[in-house]
């Protein structure tokens, strides 16, 4: 069973439908018994940083999180639920999480697409996503295949944790982490088949960490 | 590279797909929900609903569609008609809905938008326009006027201060459709496509006019939007959307290949 956590963040309820849809069992939930009895935590999020912090700091759900993490329980962070991972987002000038070295920036308007349009922000819509190197989550899926996102800042995180890479007006990191753990800037649930396929392989991490231990 | 996003878009009525010619004449021709997975099979980058129901019957219906819809796609979509307060959004969200649009309501209340985009984020809020070329006059000096109530009602406004308006107060996008094209598939409106996304950071759907996939290259061309909007060349097989994307991707604009 995944814990989807539930801080009133938004795109939760769309990530369960895309669980449900793959019938991979899942409950969303802010208990920290259900998330500890849980194979593996995704952490979702829209809206803004500093909402996102203070409703984590509020329900204790920032010291599960770390301590699920440290015991080496598999997570999955999405947009938001990706960048406050960090340890600041200048968005609200939140402090954020600290699980991941590194820091969020905003896109600078200035900045210009391949063909020379200067970009809009929030960056919106379908992008590629290059990996920098292996991960798990991503396997099996086509090196064309896009993803949708739907953000103005971005992940900074420390080069060792950049597992890859997409080009709006500059590359960006849209996927960070270490084998389970890892971030995402996009909206798997969002974004079709690539996106399901980017579940499954998070719960069969998941899976085989659970049958590990 | 961001992808350019083909849409097709869905008229509801009772629940029931349909889809008008210049407002008028609509004719049931089929179910949304099917209509919307295919499409989603298909490759379509985002999905629009458009709720021609009046009725508050009929906005129920169509909360059940949304919901129907949300289980079985996974790709962004939005629901537009007879949405005018911040609850009526809310129950389209909470449905399973990634943005909704308002058209009529905001201009007769434009601080729902704001209202929006506070409560859900600018990335939720979409404003359809609907407008019309008039001769230029003090009042609209960009020689387009934005109408209501499906093209029947003039407002005595300029539809590129309105397109600047909007996102002032915290449109995500703007659809732009052009009721002089609409239903002529003789293309889009491309002077007044380019015209309003030159002057607005925010995403623009180019809509009305399609009648083939080289009006879809060129609103996204020399139109400079960001995603075209479709519905009878799709909807009457006319076209499919793997075939709009080959050709789209011929004519060298970039669009989401792999789904």
């Amino acid at each position: 069973m995944l814990a989807i956590l539930d801080y009133k963040a938004g795109n939760q309820t769309s990530v369960r439908r895309a669980l449900d849809h793959l019938g991979i069992p899942c409950r969303i939930t802010s208990d920290p018994a259900v998330i500890a009895a849980a194979s593996g935590i995704i952490f979702p999020g829209v809206g803004a940083a500093g909402q996102a912090m203070d409703e984590l700091t509020q329900t204790g759900l920032d010291a599960v999180i770390k301590a699920q993490v440290d015991a080496g329980k598999p997570l999955l962070g999405i947009c938001v639920g990706c960048q406050i991972l960090l340890d600041y987002s200048p968005e609200n000038d939140t402090k954020a999480l600290g699980i991941v070295s590194g820091e969020c920036a905003m896109f600078n308007r200035s900045l210009t697409e391949e063909d020379g349009v200067p970009i809009r922000v929030p960056h919106m819509g379908w992008n590629r996503v290059k990996p920098l190197r292996d991960c798990e989550i991503l396997r099996g899926i086509e090196p064309e295949a896009e993803f949708y996102f739907v953000h103005s800042y971005y992940p900074v995180p420390a080069p060792e944790f950049v597992l890859a890479e997409t080009f709006y007006g500059i590359d960006f990191c849209s996927v960070h982490g270490r084998p389970g753990l890892w971030a995402v800037q996009f909206h798997p649930e969002k974004s079709g088949r690539p996106g399901l396929t980017l579940l499954a392989n998070f719960n069969a991490y998941c899976r085989e960490a659970a049958h590990a231990q | 590279m961001l992808s350019k996003r083909v849409i097709p878009c869905l008229d509801v009525r009772n629940g029931k797909l349909t889809k008008g010619v210049k407002f008028a004449g609509n004719v049931d021709i089929g179910d949304p929900v099917e209509t919307a997975r295919m499409y989603y099979e298909q490759g379509a980058d985002e999905i629009v609903f458009y709720d021609i129901t009046a009725s508050s019957e009929g906005r129920g219906i169509m909360l059940d569609v949304v919901e129907r819809v949300a289980a079985q796609i996974f790709i962004p979509f939005s629901v537009g008609g007879g949405i005018s307060t911040v609850e009526d959004m809310r129950a389209v969200l909470v449905a399973g809905a990634e943005k909704i649009s308002v058209n009529s309501a905001a201009v007769k209340n434009p601080d729902i938008i704001s209202q929006g985009a506070q409560a859900f984020g600018s990335q939720c809020v979409v404003v359809g326009m609907d407008v019309k070329k008039v001769p230029v006059s003090e009042t609209i000096p960009s020689g387009y006027e934005v109408v209501i109530h499906g093209g029947r009602k003039a407002m005595g406004l300029c539809a590129l201060d309105w397109a600047k308006t909007v996102e002032a107060l915290g449109a995500g996008e703007i659809c732009l459709n052009s009721i002089d094209a609409d239903g002529t598939k003789d293309g889009y409106e491309l002077t007044l496509t380019r015209l309003v996304a030159e002057n607005v950071g925010i995403p623009v759907i180019a809509s009305g006019g399609a009648g083939n996939p080289d009006h879809m290259a060129d609103a996204l061309t020399q139109g400079k939007a960001q995603a075209a909007l479709i519905a009878s060349i799709v909807h009457y097989g006319e076209y499919t959307l793997p075939g709009i994307k080959e050709h789209l991707t011929a004519r060298g604009i970039k669009v989401r290949s792999v789904w």
